[in-house]
């Protein structure tokens, strides 16, 4: 080995070499990145209000309830392994605040009904909710389900569950009544700070918690090492069924904090929100780059995975284009986004040794 | 063999020694076998006891229950004479035992730092320390005086360095026991140096060394006590002073060395394979292959010798069709190969037995008939059904030949010892008629005994006019059964010895070649 090396060169090498990667990195990520630019200059030079401020509110008050969902689908999907149940679980989340608010909590062998505070509603449907993602989690650490398997069968329980809470009517008009100390939970979807709705800083402070604990915090690191190689997390000492639970917690817990957001802004929990959203989660997720394997992905990726689905899916309907339409433009956009990954990664090998004859 | 008592023999002649860790009558029964029975074994403060025995002969599982990852069916595990329940690799670790597995265990898609310091982040209020874990590694990784950069993820590293990032990750552990299980198979010569100095040092900080091989001359350079195991007992427990080859080769196998390393003379026919100017570049700077020529001969077994990362590896893959050559060309029977996929390469005769076993030479989830017959399935066709009484004459057929310990061809791969393993691989490779047979590393991992089998098979293959091509980082393996020798160094050839020619003094100068302090700041490459 290269004893006697000169330590300074090694480390003006070793310099070099992290800029390199770092380029790199930079290069992937800008890809749907770029993806995002081109959608939004396509859309703005077919019609100009594209951009127009109302509209990117708009737009973005739409992107965060996917988001929000995708920063929950990426631990998973980072973890290596995948949430189906994350619409079904808004739905039941909103139905369960609806029910709260509109029929409190009945007890009638006492005779009387309790309306807890909007807050306490608030607690108690995140609380349903991340306990939904935490049972899948269970049932797949402590009975070695597939993480696929579990989660759908969460999908119809927690579907059916929703159902079931009104006989598969919609709660109406969940304003509350002063009376009963339970109004305004209306003001999660419509209230705004600085002129910006609650959704949006909702889903700015779960990307800058989740950034922050996937880039610097030991649990991140977990996830990621679990979604790398599992065997070799666990003989590190990594304790992987707790990681593991603790991932699809955070999914159920961001799916609950969409469900509120949704009744909250219809003012109304019907038991089919967040039908297929499951599926447009993972797409962002996928779209920024998060490797469905696992280990491989990032928070920022995915944000702006769930923006270019975000706009590509607003612009369209502006554009009045057909819904069928668009569905195949979305799934060909995924596919292709994907696509563009796997040959990019070639292309770079290439490159590189091309350079390299070219010098020789 | 068994003249020594296996129960607990505490107490070594020498000095007053500390036993800092006591295994005590472990028995471990999985389902359907004995790994280990009644097994005690000693671990002394400050020495390194090195466990040796075959394949299958239960080391591993020793260790396994060592470092928490596997619980015995009874017996005891005692540290400083107080039992401890080891549940978890987690409990280990904290007491103080850390284990470097033999096959490798990091997170590809991790960084180096990020993979020494997994489930031992330092945190600062909750947030990675980064700068401090980063010192650390690069500390860890000057002790083990290598330059891998440690922000690099571990899955762009060669085996060797992944090798050396393992052990860092080991050492970045407050440790008072450390086991090693085999931890050389991946370096080369001067990185095993190191690694016996970092071991020299430890002991020097009264850590015990538990030291798993299976390279024989190895064992006694560095160990201090030796135990052999033989069928999951322990056979054997004596100073590494009083110890020789000859009698650690004997207590292994209950069998007699001599008839290892033999070689029965052949008759080389014509040119088979002739390679010109073959070439493949390495992404950021230099050759994998460095213009290489050499050709190969019926019934010719032609050693490739050379450090790890010299080219031999991705040389077979070229041939193999695994890796594309930018540049070069080959003849196999004088008809140029122009095929550029591993299906057209094994229908013109090419066929590789791969060096990573476990991950490239095996399906681990089919069984040893369905891995067997893999690359040749086409063969057992009737129209689109697999005729599975042709199936069965063939396997059986290689069964036999091979003589592959199985009870039925429908056992699961992973059921069988490493030796035997690798015989299925070889069989498949046999199974494809081949002309050029690549063998890279094939007694890589495997114990003495099925080593001297393999060498056989190769013998014969050679009698029956197969060009085989033997890549091995052994110097005695490759001076034992090449007729003629070819010595790699960062990609090109330094050095082309007959088999009365070579010494083991030509190799290893000619393997160094372009190897001198000068080549500073080569971090990344064939030159380690």
């Amino acid at each position: 080995m290269d004893q006697g090396t000169n330590p300074k060169l090694q480390e003006s090498k070793n310099k070099r070499r992290i800029t390199k990667t770092d380029v790199q990195q930079f290069l992937l990520k800008g890809r749907a990145f770029i993806a995002l630019i081109l959608v939004l200059v396509v859309f703005t030079s077919l019609s100009p209000q594209f951009v127009s401020p109302d509209n990117v509110v708009i737009i973005t008050k739409h992107v965060a309830i996917n988001a929000i969902l995708a920063i929950g689908m990426t631990f998973v999907i980072l973890s290596g392994g995948i949430d189906l149940s994350v619409g079904s679980i808004v739905g039941l989340t909103a139905m369960i605040a609806g029910g709260l608010i509109n029929e409190g909590i009945q007890l009638p062998q006492l005779g009387i009904i309790i309306y807890p505070h909007t807050w306490m509603i608030v607690v108690i449907s995140l609380a349903i909710g991340t306990l939904m993602g935490t049972i899948s989690g269970f049932i797949i650490t402590r009975f070695n389900v597939a993480p696929f398997i579990a989660t759908m069968g969460m999908l119809y329980v927690a579907r059916g569950l929703a159902g079931l809470r009104n006989n598969g009517y919609t709660f109406p008009n969940i304003v509350g009544r002063p009376e009963y100390g339970n109004t305004g939970f209306q003001i999660l979807g419509a209230g705004d700070f600085l002129g910006v709705n609650y959704s949006i800083w909702i889903m700015v402070a779960f990307s800058i918690i989740a950034y922050i604990v996937t880039t610097r915090m030991a649990f991140g690191r977990h996830v990621y090492a679990i979604g790398g190689n599992e065997r070799a997390a666990e003989l590190s000492g990594v304790r992987i069924n707790k990681t593991k639970i603790i991932v699809y917690s955070i999914s159920g817990f961001c799916s609950a904090t969409v469900g509120l957001i949704i009744a909250s802004q219809l003012v109304a929990a019907h038991p089919l929100t967040g039908d297929t959203f499951e599926l447009t989660a993972i797409a962002a997720v996928v779209l920024g780059g998060t490797s469905l394997a696992g280990g491989r992905g990032s928070i920022g990726g995915t944000l702006i995975g769930a923006f270019v689905i975000g706009v590509l899916g607003d612009g369209l309907i502006m554009m009045g284009v057909s819904s069928f339409w668009q569905k195949v433009i979305k799934g060909a956009v995924i596919v292709l986004a994907v696509i563009i990954d796997q040959v990019q990664a070639r292309m770079q090998d290439r490159i590189a040794l091309q350079k390299q004859q070219e010098t020789k | 063999m068994l003249e020594k008592d296996p129960v607990l023999d505490v107490g070594s002649p020498v000095e007053a020694d500390t036993i800092v860790l006591t295994a005590h009558n472990i028995t471990k029964v999985f389902p359907g076998t004995v790994a280990l029975d009644d097994v005690s074994f000693n671990v002394h403060k400050g020495k390194v006891s090195v466990l040796i025995g075959e394949n299958g002969a239960g080391k591993s599982t020793l260790m396994k229950i060592l470092a928490g990852v596997e619980q015995p069916t009874s017996g005891k595990v005692l540290l400083d004479g107080k039992e401890i329940n080891l549940k978890s690799p987690l409990d280990a670790s904290r007491l103080g035992i850390g284990i470097i597995y033999q096959e490798l265990n990091l997170c590809l898609n991790l960084s180096v730092v990020d993979n020494i310091f997994l489930a031992r982040e330092i945190c600062q209020n909750g947030i990675i320390d980064k700068k401090n874990e980063k010192q650390k590694a690069i500390d860890l990784i000057h002790r083990l005086e290598q330059s891998i950069n440690p922000n690099e993820l571990v899955g762009e590293l060669r085996i060797g360095q992944q090798q050396i990032v393992e052990i860092a990750k080991a050492l970045a552990q407050d440790v008072r026991v450390l086991i090693m299980d085999e931890p050389t198979s991946a370096l080369s010569a001067s990185e095993v140096e190191i690694l016996f100095r970092v071991i020299r040092d430890l002991k020097a900080h009264g850590v015990s060394i538990i030291y798993i091989s299976h390279k024989l001359e190895e064992l006694l350079q560095i160990g201090d006590f030796i135990t052999v195991f033989r069928d999951g007992k322990k056979v054997a427990d004596e100073e590494a002073s009083n110890v020789t080859v000859p009698w650690l080769i004997e207590k292994m196998v209950g069998r007699n060395p001599a008839a290892l390393f033999t070689r029965r003379e052949h008759e080389i026919g014509e040119v088979l394979l002739k390679v010109e100017d073959l070439t493949l570049p390495r992404i950021g700077g230099g050759y994998l292959l460095d213009h290489l020529s050499f050709d190969l001969r019926e019934g010719e077994i032609l050693g490739f010798y050379g450090l790890m990362g010299a080219g031999r590896s991705d040389l077979v893959d070229c041939l193999a069709g695994a890796k594309l050559q930018t540049k070069g060309k080959i003849w196999l029977n004088g008809c140029p190969i122009t095929s550029k996929s591993v299906t057209e390469r094994i229908k013109a005769g090419f066929v590789l037995v791969p060096e990573d076993r476990q991950r490239y030479g095996l399906v681990q989830t089919l069984s040893v008939k369905d891995n067997m017959l893999l690359a040749s399935l086409k063969n057992y066709m009737k129209r689109i059904f697999l005729l599975s009484k042709k199936e069965k004459i063939a396997t059986d057929q290689q069964v036999k030949e091979l003589s592959i310990r199985v009870a039925s061809t429908q056992q699961p791969i992973t059921s069988l010892s490493g030796g035997n393993q690798q015989k299925v691989v070889v069989a498949k490779g046999l199974l494809t008629k081949p002309k050029v047979l690549l063998l890279d590393e094939p007694t890589r991992g495997i114990d003495v005994g099925a080593k001297s089998e393999i060498f056989e098979i190769m013998n014969r293959l050679a009698l029956q006019k197969y060009g085989v091509i033997f890549v091995s980082s052994e110097l005695k393996e490759v001076l034992a059964l090449s007729d003629r020798i070819i010595v790699m160094s960062k990609g090109a050839i330094t050095g082309e010895f007959t088999h009365d020619e070579a010494t083991e003094e030509k190799l290893v100068l000619a393997s160094a070649i372009g190897h001198g302090p000068s080549n500073g700041g080569n971090n990344n490459g064939s030159g380690n």
